[in-house]
């Protein structure tokens, strides 16, 4: 496995509000992610980590603190270069889904490669792959409604995966997911990361998706207060004991 | 995939998708009405101009309109307009107001037309019964079929009096309308002389002529020096002074203008406000859009595609009920007009009303913060 971080952060601070109301939901948080590693971000309510994923996903700005991704620097750059950056380099999953009800399964992988001007026939045939990949090469033309928690959440994960993005978040996928579909959703992102070489952070407090972990990191009031690795060679998904490298932050 | 989204999402929402288009219907109906009637106003008013056989007409000094000459123009300025270098010929013209008596009682106004068929000035046309030879008959009047009950008569053979002297229907056209609602009856020169109790030599307008090569511009201010009691102008001119006269000093065409700008402006708040509704109800999918990295550029496209479809749908609705009211007033004495060119601007207008629609809805997602998808 390559060691070369696809993502890196350093020392990122992100201010919410203004006076009084001015809340630090992130504080000096440096965080590395490599090809084919699934990290979990994991930490209480409120503890910053939804803040943190959107900073890391280019949706939001921080207020101090340098992000690089892949060669591109993305301290200073416009709303639109961010945009530019999410269409190169990321896919999203969201918690809840996030599908647009008026377009069936194929169109919502679909118009992910639209935005990415990928268009016509090379669209359609991606996104039938990777709804496939996915498990849903017989749903293709269903709308969310008529799909399950499961599926929607599935057609998240191809929609996301469709640009062959380097580098794919995902905020609380099993949040909204029973038993069955979470371990299946979780098991898919363990897939994609080891098997198309992909970096996954996925944020979450959902205990049962630990196991699929390579990687545990965990935030607390806007820090981060410890990092757990798998050992190497055990691919277990059941694995629950994790090498612990706790490394508290002042 | 950006018109399959706005699709959907104008879809999604049949209620509203009702009311956007009921909004566009109402105005695309209401602006064609009146942009019709102001149309068909204007080519009644500049009718008869327009089908003089003239390149230039000589009025009495002022004259507001085809209807407005009086009876002032004689022999002296005929003869001073077939003296002016360039001039091929002048044909007289009679036109005045006139009162028409009913033969079973009670009367009305006619504006009164006499020229002579031989000379080509202006003929009666669109006829449907009877000739021009047959307006040279004595006492021969042909009007148009639309005013015989408000003339109080049925048809060729009726007579009736007509200012000072009876006449007898030997002629009916078909499309001659009149703005001021008085219908145009056409007779010969000396008759309309007579029933008017004009001398002989008078006449409302001079139609020149001019000789092969002779230039419009320099004959037009020739004559002007030469007339200096009268005004010379192209029919272009006339067309417009009878315009102005009867469409903007009289407020009519202003009433008409103001309706249609007035039907705009609904149709556009009215798709404005449903735009708006529509995209604040999706506004998490375009924030979706935004996140997944797409341009702010592209999520205005759909909004546009939004509003262009609704235009088209919107247009399409709204032009066969106003071509409906079009066919029902054919008949009418203020029938609607519509061309090639107003069907086509009231498409562009359509689509920009829908696009300055859009404006609220655009200004609605510019302001997206991507970041509230984490937040549903």
């Amino acid at each position: 496995m390559t060691t070369t971080p696809v993502m890196q952060a350093d020392n990122i601070v992100k201010e919410l509000g203004a006076g009084a109301g001015l809340v630090v939901a992130v504080k000096g948080v440096s965080l590395e992610l490599v090809p084919g590693e699934l990290t979990l971000l994991m930490g209480p309510s409120g503890s910053g980590k939804t803040t943190l994923l959107s900073i890391l996903g280019c949706i939001m700005k921080p207020t101090s603190g340098s992000i690089r991704i892949a060669d591109t620097k993305i301290d200073g750059l416009s709303a639109e270069e961010l945009a530019k950056v999410r269409r190169d380099h990321l896919g999203f999953i969201f918690q809840s889904y996030n599908l647009f009800p008026t377009l069936n399964a194929i169109e919502n992988v679909r118009i992910a490669l639209d935005v990415r001007g990928v268009k016509g026939f090379a669209a359609t045939s991606r996104s039938e792959e990777v709804l496939r990949e996915v498990g849903l090469g017989h749903r293709l033309t269903n709308y969310p409604r008529n799909l399950s928690g499961g599926e929607q959440q599935r057609v998240a994960v191809a929609r996301a995966i469709a640009s062959s993005p380097s580098i794919v978040l995902a905020d609380e996928p099993t949040a909204a997911l029973d038993s069955e579909n979470g371990h299946a959703v979780m098991a898919l992102l363990s897939r994609i990361a080891k098997e198309q070489h992909r970096s996954v952070l996925a944020v979450t407090h959902d205990p049962r998706t630990l196991g699929y972990a390579d990687r545990v990191v965990r935030i607390e009031d806007g820090r981060i207060v410890g990092e757990e690795r798998r050992p190497e060679g055990i691919d277990s998904p059941e694995i629950t004991d994790l090498t612990k490298r706790r490394k508290l932050h002042a | 995939m950006v018109f399959t989204l706005a699709l959907r999402n104008l879809l999604h929402d049949r209620v509203r998708l009702a009311v956007t288009l009921i909004g566009i219907l109402f105005s695309i109906v209401l602006v064609a009405v009146q942009l019709g009637l102001y149309l068909g106003s204007s080519r009644m008013i500049t009718a008869n101009i327009a089908r003089s056989n003239a390149d230039l007409i000589v009025t009495t000094f002022g004259a507001k309109s085809f209807e407005d000459g009086g009876l002032l123009l004689g022999d002296r300025e005929r003869h001073q307009a077939l003296a002016t270098p360039g001039v091929e010929s002048v044909v007289p013209l009679v036109v005045a107001f006139a009162e028409w008596r009913k033969p079973e009682g009670g009367s009305s106004r006619v504006v009164l037309i006499g020229s002579d068929a031989d000379d080509q000035g202006l003929l009666p046309w669109g006829l449907i019964q009877g000739s021009v030879e047959d307006i040279k008959a004595p006492d021969a009047i042909a009007v148009d079929s639309t005013y015989l009950s408000e003339l109080g008569v049925n048809g060729i053979g009726d007579t009736a009096q007509a200012a000072g002297g009876r006449v007898k229907i030997r002629a009916l056209t078909e499309g001659i309308r009149s703005f001021t609602q008085s219908p145009y009856a056409y007779t010969t020169l000396n008759r309309a002389r007579q029933l008017l109790g004009a001398d002989d030599d008078k006449s409302t307008f001079l139609l020149v002529k001019l000789a092969p090569g002779a230039n419009i511009t320099e004959v037009q201010k020739d004559l002007g020096h030469r007339l200096d009691s009268a005004d010379v102008l192209t029919k272009d001119e006339f067309e417009s002074r009878s315009l102005k006269q009867w469409l903007f000093r009289t407020g009519a065409g202003l009433a008409l203008i103001g309706g249609a700008i007035l039907g705009s402006l609904v149709g556009t708040v009215i798709v404005a406000q449903t735009l708006y509704s529509s995209t604040k109800d999706h506004i998490h999918e375009f924030a979706t859009l935004r996140a997944l990295g797409s341009s702010r550029g592209y999520i205005y496209k759909v909004i546009l595609a939004q509003a262009g479809l609704s235009a088209i749908m919107g247009y399409v609705l709204g032009m066969a009920i106003a071509l409906l009211i079009l066919y029902l007033s054919r008949n009418s004495s203020l029938p609607l007009v519509m061309t090639p060119g107003l069907a086509f601007w009231l498409f562009a207008l359509t689509l920009f009303m829908c696009a300055i629609s859009a404006l609220s809805a655009i200004v609605k997602v510019t302001k997206i913060d991507p970041a509230t998808v984490f937040a549903r």
